[in-house]
């Protein structure tokens, strides 16, 4: 079933629509928690997410689609969407190893226009002033209300 | 300028089936030659990013235009005449522009060229697509830097 093709009205609902209906998500493991319209995505520590195995760290690849990810769940979080948004861009800024232990990431929705909007992501571990990695993209967007309107 | 293609083919092999994550998405390797490195993600249905269209997450993308990156600078280093075995590298950045959503259980296959190599940083543009380079689904750039020993190059690159 569609998560966004549904826009259910309660952030909780849109957030674990998203998460439930995305096969991607699952692979990677990933959960969310909202508080309020603060949302903190969690990829929890995985053997198959593993890029280096002697340090052992993270994928790199894996940081930045975890931070892509979490984009979209803030998006759903902020806004009804009719569609999924489609990412137009990302800049991946990788800033220390994604070492073998539980990712967090917060986004930042900068901007939201009619069709796109431009979100900021940072990932971090143990400490949250010690980010990992940090994201910026554009983002194109369908919104529910879209539809109401012809 | 001398070419290990066995040295290659072997860190080809590693990077295709070697690290976890790679054997997770069933990365395959296409080719990695001085020219460059290319490798293959299959479609699969664990790897939707929208169940309304069947189209791979863009993370899976994301994942593999890094992967071949690093692989295409593991080409560049050989090809310069390193021992491949002699540095670490971590990736910097990486930009991607996605031009459209890939083609439902269609392969995607990403390849990536260093066009640069200095004593520190490796620059690295890349494309990813299902049939030709012409017609992309996402374009890349990125920027490695080295770490540990680091490899020794001719003033100019290896370019």
């Amino acid at each position: 079933m569609s998560a966004a093709g549904l826009a259910p009205q309660s952030r909780a609902e849109r957030l674990a629509a998203l998460l439930a209906s995305t096969p991607y998500m699952g692979f990677l493991g990933m959960t969310a928690e909202l508080a309020g319209d603060e949302m903190t995505a969690i990829l929890p520590f995985a053997d198959h997410l593993v890029g280096n195995v002697l340090i052992p760290a993270l994928h790199g690849g894996v940081i930045g689609a975890f931070l892509e990810m979490t984009a979209l769940c803030q998006l759903a979080v902020r806004e009804p969407l009719r569609r999924q948004p489609k990412t137009i861009d990302v800049t991946i800024e990788y800033l220390r190893p994604g070492r073998a232990q539980t990712t967090y990431a917060r986004a930042d929705v900068r901007k939201i226009g009619r069709r796109i909007a431009n979100v900021h992501v940072e990932a971090w571990q143990e400490h949250k002033a010690s980010p990992v990695a940090a994201l910026r993209g554009h983002f194109l967007l369908s919104l529910a209300e879209e539809d109401a309107a012809g | 300028m001398t070419f290990d293609a066995e040295a290659l083919a072997q860190i080809g092999a590693r990077m295709a089936q070697g690290t976890p994550q790679a054997a997770a998405l069933k990365f395959r390797l296409v080719s990695a030659d001085a020219a460059g490195a290319a490798m293959a993600v299959p479609w699969s249905e664990q790897l939707v990013g929208d169940p309304d269209t069947g189209v791979m997450a863009g993370g899976v993308i994301t994942t593999l235009l890094d992967h071949v990156c690093g692989l295409s600078v593991s080409c560049a280093v050989i090809a310069a005449g390193q021992g491949i075995m002699e540095y670490g590298m971590a990736t910097l950045d990486l930009r991607i522009d996605y031009m459209r959503p890939a083609a439902p259980r269609r392969e995607v296959i990403a390849l990536a060229r260093c066009y640069r190599l200095t004593r520190s940083i490796a620059f690295v543009r890349a494309s990813a697509f299902e049939d030709s380079e012409d017609d992309p689904v996402a374009t890349a750039q990125a920027a490695f830097a080295f770490t540990g020993p680091r490899p020794v190059v001719a003033p100019g690159g290896a370019s």
